[in-house]
């Protein structure tokens, strides 16, 4: 398992797409595909500066993920058929950033999605397979992206959520118990993507996030679990969407979040940790929430993800010259995203989904 | 542990010619009405799983299920649905959880990352409650052993502390983990847990003498680790005038300056002294005059010469620092 991966939502990566893709042979639709790097060229300035060749490789990027679910003999795929849900979230996600969701056969994988869905209302990694909050957003998210929401009975997914409240404000995972603030964000952002945010106590849950700030201004995963950016992510997102920013320490967190830059230009998610492009989400979404991503030098960010892509095959991975995956090719991309780099799509730090998907939920378009 | 491992893969007998299975029909992965590409599963993970599915969905709760759980789980502990089953099956036999101990352990030594596991292992340690302590502090001092930074056997650990007990010797835990590396900010957060939160120990102001020093001795050790300079801060959480007003604060950032080596979060500190209105001798500007490359920016402000020159000692965070200096409150000199 590779360095600082566990504090993913998920409970591990590397997932596999091998449903989601539809009857078109994947590779095929690489020649239909818009040259991305060419309107990245024409369309901004803020790449100005780099090298030739520094830049991202968006059609690859592409073809890699409708690629995955042909490695049928990656034992790692097979292994991870119970998060599956989990990897077709990051894949999806990232091909809309890319402005090619449209590949994809949508009604397979809503058909697919549905039947992940426990009776208790709650949502598995795959078919048959036991609910826990993290699939469940992620079948949310996933279901959002394709503006079908509405196929979920509302009702009986909210309620499953409220019923993992605890005493505290707290939220466990799932029937067994255990409490993190991962599962605060999870619960609180699927309530809101359903509407449903007013059926649990929020001041509580609010107040339980709080509890677990640091001297340093970020969170851990409960009261004194050492500051991760990782979970500073899920608690600054979940005050976000409460509307409770003004709980957090701004300047300091702030501060902290921009010492998590490296030389090399890459972030950390810990004091003297390696950097990691999974952080290029974790770190920046949260410096983009409370208004302070300025304060990290972005240009040396960018040129770090770009670094990190396969330029033959697609794909990014944690650091450069290691082997991509799906989870580091998303969390590559939303970062670049949330850096403005041209011709993607911008993302929402706070639901981690394409600003025009939120929009479309908030506002009806 | 690893001999254990590899008996379930040399000397795997298929489950389909083991007599006390003859009776299930196993049960295979339900991939959608029309999978695109059929999933060609590893031969012998398929076959296990087939037989877990076909005793999970028949609720089996005996002991060659529980056993068939530890097949699956040796070959993919990141499946939450077995583990799930797993303990449904120890609770309706009642099973020995001291054994369950052991055999979390034995896939933990492999797998120390995996939500899983730790989720598991709190829900026995908390079913055999006190009795664990020892266990467990022993289980994730191991862990530390080969990554002294992770951060499932950090939570684990706290939660046992206080929902269990066994605060004992932890300070001096945090010591000697600090001893093997001072850069460890996980070891540098469980410092501040122990102080914050001991039932033992009276308290964070009746600690303050002692850690101040200790944080202060660790920071001219390695100016450039961040953790202790956090750390020392957090010591005068709710009582900023106490910490402006310390010798001991002001005197290492003045201390570290005058090395002029590894100085950033000296500046930084003695930034923030300033902006809470600190008072700085004639040594403090002398010492940061002495930094300034060009005499001609310094500033009549010391407060203003600080952030241009971290602004240029620091060129990666240059726009946060130019905020701070934006953002000084009127009266800092």
């Amino acid at each position: 398992m590779k360095e600082d991966l566990y504090l993913s939502l998920q409970p591990d990566t590397l997932p596999s797409f091998r449903h989601l893709i539809g009857s078109s042979e994947p590779l095929s639709t690489a020649g239909a595909l818009t040259p991305l790097r060419s309107e990245a060229n024409s369309s901004s300035d803020f790449i100005n500066g780099y090298r030739m060749g520094e830049e991202l490789e968006a059609e690859k990027h592409v073809n890699y993920i409708l690629s995955v679910e042909k490695k049928k003999d990656d034992f790692e795929s097979v292994v991870m058929e119970h998060i599956r849900i989990n990897g077709a979230y990051w894949g999806l996600t990232t091909l809309d950033l890319l402005g090619k969701i449209g590949v994809v056969d949508s009604e397979e994988v809503v058909s697919w999605i549905l039947k992940c869905q426990h009776e208790s209302g709650g949502f598995g990694g795959n078919i048959g397979h036991d609910p826990h909050v993290l699939y469940t957003l992620s079948a949310i998210q996933i279901l959002a992206l394709f503006d079908k929401i509405n196929v979920l009975d509302i009702d009986k997914v909210s309620n499953y959520i409220v019923g993992l409240q605890n005493e505290d404000g707290s939220f466990s995972g799932d029937m067994w118990g255990e409490v993190d603030t991962r599962f605060s964000y999870i619960a609180i952002c699927s309530l809101a993507l359903l509407h449903c945010l007013d059926k649990i106590n929020v001041e509580k849950a609010v107040k339980y996030i709080v509890s677990c700030k640091n001297l340093d201004g970020g969170f851990g995963c409960t009261p004194g679990a050492e500051s991760h950016a990782g979970q500073i992510f899920c608690c600054v997102a979940a005050l976000a969407i409460t509307g409770s920013l003004h709980q957090i320490d701004k300047d300091l967190l702030g501060w902290w979040l921009c010492e998590r830059q490296v030389k090399s230009g890459g972030l950390n998610g810990r004091p003297e940790k390696l950097p990691d492009v999974c952080y290029s989400w974790w770190v920046l979404s949260s410096l983009t929430m409370i208004d302070r991503v300025h304060w990290i030098d972005k240009e040396k960010l960018v040129k770090y993800i770009l670094d990190c892509q396969d330029k033959e095959k697609g794909g990014i991975s944690d650091r450069p010259d290691d082997a991509v995956d799906v989870f580091h090719t998303y969390f590559g991309v939303a970062g670049l995203s949330l850096l403005e780099y041209p011709g993607l799509k911008a993302i929402d730090p706070a639901y981690a989904l394409p600003v025009d998907v939120v929009n479309r939920i908030f506002f009806g378009r | 542990m690893d001999s254990d491992e590899e008996e379930v893969e040399v000397q795997r007998v298929p489950l389909s010619l083991r007599p006390e299975w003859s009776d299930v029909t196993p049960v295979s992965q339900n991939d959608g009405p029309n999978p695109v590409v059929p999933i060609a599963y590893k031969e012998e993970f398929s076959e296990t799983m087939d037989y877990f599915r076909a005793v999970f969905l028949a609720d089996e709760r005996s002991i060659r299920s529980l056993h068939l759980t530890s097949e699956v789980i040796f070959l993919n502990p990141g499946n939450y649905t077995v583990w799930q089953f797993r303990r449904v099956i120890l609770e309706a036999l009642n099973a020995d959880l001291q054994d369950e101990l052991d055999f979390v352990e034995q896939v933990a030594s492999d797998n120390s990352k995996n939500y899983q596991i730790w989720h598991h292992r709190r829900w026995v340690a908390e079913k055999l409650g006190p009795d664990a302590v020892s266990k467990e502090l022993m289980f994730t001092k191991k862990i530390f052993l080969l990554d002294a930074k992770n951060y499932h056997a950090w939570s684990h650990r706290q939660w046992v502390l206080q929902e269990l007990g066994g605060w004992e010797n932890e300070l001096d835990y945090c010591q000697q983990l600090l001893e093997d590396d001072i850069f460890n900010n996980s070891a540098w957060n469980q410092r501040y847990f122990v102080v914050t939160r001991s039932p033992l120990l009276g308290g964070l102001e009746a600690m303050r003498d002692s850690e101040v020093r200790y944080a202060v001795d660790a920071i001219i050790s390695r100016p450039e680790n961040e953790s202790p300079w956090r750390y020392l801060r957090g010591l005068y959480k709710d009582d900023t005038q106490s910490w402006v007003n310390d010798p001991q604060v002001s005197s290492v950032c003045l201390k570290v300056l005058n090395s002029k080596s590894n100085f950033v979060f000296a500046l930084s500190m003695l930034l923030d002294l300033l902006c809470h209105g600190f008072q700085p001798s004639k040594e403090f500007k002398d010492a940061v005059d002495a930094l300034v490359p060009d005499p001609e920016s310094s500033d009549s402000e010391l407060a203003k010469t600080v952030c241009s020159l971290l602004e240029q000692v620091d060129p990666m965070r240059a726009n946060y620092w130019k905020w701070r200096k934006r953002s000084l409150p009127a009266k800092t000199v």
